[in-house]
C-alpha cells in the first residue's frame, strides 16, 4: 500500500457533512467535479499553448529574415550586422560539429558507466556510483563553463593538445582537423565538455532499458557459460538496442541546445573552420551573446530564425527519441 | 593462446574499459567540485551573503543576487508546480490512455527538451518587448516554463503509482471525484510530487540563459518585481567574464554557492524518495 493511514481517514474533512441533503450534496460534488477537471484539462491545454506560442512567436519573428535572406539563410556563412547581411551557415556547423564531437566521445562513456553499474559493481557500489553520475547532471551548465574557460581549457592547451598535434595532425585527410594553435578553447574543447554533460542522460536511460531485459534471457546465456561482456555484446544490447538508440538521441537533444557551457569556450567567432581547435560559434551561443546587443530589425529577426532552427532540430531529434523509446516500451 | 583464454581476456579488457570510463566520469565530478572549493572557498565571507554586488575595485558580496535569485525561482515554482501538477493530473485520472493524452505527453517532452535559450527568447518576445523593460516577472515565467514539463511528468507518474484499488474504495464511499483524487490519490503520491518539484526548483536555480533576456541583472537591491532583478546566475556570468579580479572572486565564491546547494538539493530530493519507496 502506498497510502500512509487508511483510505478513511484520509478522506474524512468535508465527508461528514450533515447541513446539506443528500441530493444537494451530490449535485455540489457534481459541479466540483466539473470544476476540477475543468481546471486540468485547462493546465494540459497551457503546456499545449505554450509549445504553440513558442513555434509561433519565433516563426513571426524570423519571418522578416526569412523573406530577405530566403534560403540562402541557411547556406551562407557571412553574419555581419554592419551591413545587416546575415546567414546561418557558421552556427548550424558549429552546433551540429560540437554535438557530434559530444556523442563520439559521450556515447562509449556512457555505455562504459552504463556497463558497470548494471553488470559489473559489486552491489554495494551501485548506489553511490549512480547518484555521483546523476550529479553530474545537477552541475549547473554554467559551472561547467567556468571551469572549463579557466581550469580545463589551460590544461587542455598545454598538456593534450599539443600531443594531438604531434600524432594526429599528421594523419592523412583527418590531420588537418587538428591543426592550428593550441589555444585551448576552440570547437573541440566545446564538445568534449559538451561530452562530459550528455554522459548522465545518456546513461541514465542505458540503465533503465539493460533493466528491462527478462532474467531468463540473461540467465540462459551464462548458464551457456557465456563471459559478462558476450551476455551484455549478444543479448542485452541486441535486445535494448532501440531503447539505447533512443538514450543517445535525447542526450544529443541536450548537447545541441546547451548555452552556457558553450558561450564560456568555444571562443565566439563567425566563423567555419577546418580545424577543431579554432574557435566557432553555436546557434545557442550566438544567442546569448548577441540577442541583448542585437539593433535592427534585421539583426533581431535573424537570430529569432537561428532560434527557430534550433527548436526544430532538437523537436525532430526528440521525436526520433520517442518514437525509438516508445518501441521497447513503457516509459524511460 | 586458445579460445577460452581469448574470451577470458576480451571479457576482462571490456569490463575494465568500462570501469575506466566510469572512473573518468567520476574524476571529471569530482575535478569539477574541488576546482569550485579551490577557488571559491577562500572568497566565502560573511560579507559575501550580507553585502551587495560592489563595482569593480571595492568591497562587497552577493546578498542582493541570492535574494533575487530565491524570488525568482520561488516565483517559477509557484507559477509552474500547480500548472505542472494539474496537468500531469489530467494525464494519470481524466486522460489515461486516450489519443489526446499521449498526444500532450509528446508535446510535453517537447517543451522538456526545448533549449532553455529559447525559452528565454520566447518569454522576451512574449513579455519584455511587450511590457517594454526586463523585469523579475519575466524571469520568473521562463524559469516556470522549464518547472511545468518536469512537475507534469514527475506527478503523472508518481500518481499512476497509486492503485487504483483506492480510488474505487473511495468512490464506493460516495466521494465525488474530486473528492477521491485531491484527498486520497493527492495525499498517497505526495512525496513523489515533492520529489518532482524539488528536482525542478535544483534544476531551475542554476539556469542562466533563460534569464538573461528576461530578470536581466541588477547592480542594486531591487524592491520591485517590475524591474530587472539581480540573480546569482547572471551575476557569476557577467563577474566570471569581467577582467576585474575582485569580481572573479565573487563569482567563484556564487559558483561554489548555487553547485552546493543544488548538489544538496538533488540528494536530498532522492533520499526523500528512496526512503519513501522502500518502506512501502
Amino acid at each position: 500500500m502506498l497510502i500512509p493511514g487508511s483510505p478513511s481517514d484520509a478522506a474524512r474533512p468535508g465527508m461528514t457533512d450533515s447541513t446539506a441533503t443528500p441530493a444537494a450534496r451530490i449535485q455540489r460534488g457534481a459541479v466540483r467535479d466539473r470544476l476540477f477537471r475543468n481546471a486540468t484539462v485547462l493546465s494540459g491545454a497551457t503546456v499545449f499553448g505554450l509549445v504553440l506560442g513558442i513555434l509561433t512567436a519565433l516563426a513571426v519573428g524570423a519571418s522578416l529574415a526569412l523573406q530577405k535572406f530566403g534560403a540562402g539563410f541557411l547556406t551562407s556563412t557571412e553574419w555581419n550586422p554592419v551591413t545587416e547581411q546575415f546567414g546561418a551557415a557558421a552556427p548550424i556547423y558549429g552546433t551540429l560539429v560540437t554535438s557530434v564531437i559530444a556523442m563520439l566521445i559521450g556515447i562509449p562513456v556512457s555505455f562504459g558507466v552504463a556497463l558497470f553499474i548494471t553488470e559489473v559493481a559489486p552491489t554495494w557500489l551501485k548506489r553511490p556510483i549512480g547518484t555521483a553520475v546523476e550529479l553530474l547532471a545537477a552541475v549547473p551548465s554554467i559551472i561547467y563553463g567556468m571551469w572549463g574557460l579557466f581550469v580545463f581549457a589551460p590544461w587542455f592547451a598545454e598538456h593534450l593538445q599539443p600531443w594531438m598535434q604531434e600524432h594526429l595532425g599528421s594523419l592523412p585527410w583527418a590531420g588537418a582537423l587538428f591543426q592550428g594553435p593550441p589555444m585551448g578553447i576552440g570547437m573541440f574543447t566545446a564538445g568534449l565538455i559538451l561530452a562530459i554533460m550528455v554522459v548522465p542522460f545518456i546513461t541514465a536511460v542505458m540503465r533503465d532499458v539493460f533493466t528491462v531485459v527478462p532474467t531468463e534471457l540473461r540467465e540462459s546465456a551464462y548458464g551457456l557459460g557465456a563471459t559478462t561482456w558476450e551476455v551484455v555484446r549478444h543479448v542485452i544490447l541486441p535486445y535494448t538496442r532501440v531503447g539505447v538508440i533512443g538514450g543517445v538521441m535525447l542526450g544529443l537533444g541536450r548537447a545541441l541546445g546547451e548555452t552556457m557551457a558553450v558561450t564560456f569556450v568555444i571562443g565566439n567567432a563567425q566563423q567555419i573552420s577546418t580545424s577543431l581547435f579554432m574557435p566557432g560559434n553555436t546557434i545557442s551561443s550566438t544567442l546569448a551573446n548577441e540577442f541583448n546587443e542585437a539593433v535592427g530589425d534585421t539583426y533581431t529577426s535573424s537570430l529569432l530564425g537561428l532560434g527557430l532552427i534550433l527548436f526544430m532540430i532538437t523537436f525532430i531529434v526528440l521525436a526520433f527519441a520517442r518514437l525509438m523509446l516508445g518501441r521497447i516500451g513503457g516509459r524511460v | 593462446m586458445n579460445l577460452y583464454q581469448r574470451r577470458r581476456l576480451t571479457n576482462l579488457l571490456s569490463l575494465s574499459l568500462s570501469a575506466l570510463a566510469t572512473g573518468i566520469a567520476l574524476l571529471f565530478l569530482f575535478w569539477i567540485l574541488w576546482t569550485l572549493l579551490r577557488n571559491g572557498l577562500p572568497y566565502l565571507e560573511m560579507s559575501t551573503f550580507t553585502q551587495s554586488t560592489p563595482p569593480p575595485g571595492s568591497q562587497g558580496g552577493l546578498a542582493n543576487a541570492i535574494v533575487g535569485s530565491l524570488i525568482l525561482t520561488g516565483g517559477g515554482i509557484l507559477i509552474g508546480a500547480p500548472i505542472g501538477i494539474l496537468a500531469g493530473t489530467y494525464l494519470s485520472e481524466f486522460g489515461r490512455n486516450s489519443r489526446l493524452a499521449t498526444l500532450l505527453r509528446f508535446v510535453n517532452d517537447v517543451l522538456l527538451s526545448a533549449p532553455s535559450i529559447v525559452i528565454g527568447v520566447f518569454v522576451y518576445e512574449l513579455l519584455v518587448r511587450t511590457m517594454g523593460h526586463f523585469s523579475a516577472y519575466a524571469g520568473a515565467v521562463a524559469l516556470a516554463l522549464i518547472v511545468i514539463p518536469i512537475v507534469v511528468r514527475t506527478s503523472e507518474d508518481m500518481l499512476r503509482l497509486v492503485s487504483d484499488t483506492m480510488r474505487e474504495s473511495a468512490a464506493a464511499l460516495g466521494a465525488p471525484q474530486w473528492k477521491v483524487i485531491t484527498h486520497i490519490v493527492y495525499r498517497a503520491a505526495r512525496p513523489g510530487i515533492l520529489t518532482g518539484i524539488l528536482l525542478a526548483l535544483a534544476r531551475i536555480s542554476g539556469e542562466t540563459a533563460p534569464l538573461l533576456f528576461t530578470a536581466l541583472n541588477n547592480q542594486f537591491w531591487s524592491s520591485s518585481l517590475g524591474q530587472p532583478i539581480a540573480n546569482l546566475p547572471v551575476v557569476i556570468f557577467q563577474f566570471a567574464m569581467s577582467p576585474y579580479e575582485d569580481w572573479q572572486h565573487l563569482a567563484w565564491a556564487g559558483a561554489l554557492i548555487i553547485t552546493f546547494s543544488i548538489l544538496i538539493l538533488n540528494i536530498v530530493a532522492r533520499s526523500f524518495l528512496r526512503t519513501r519507496r522502500a518502506r512501502h
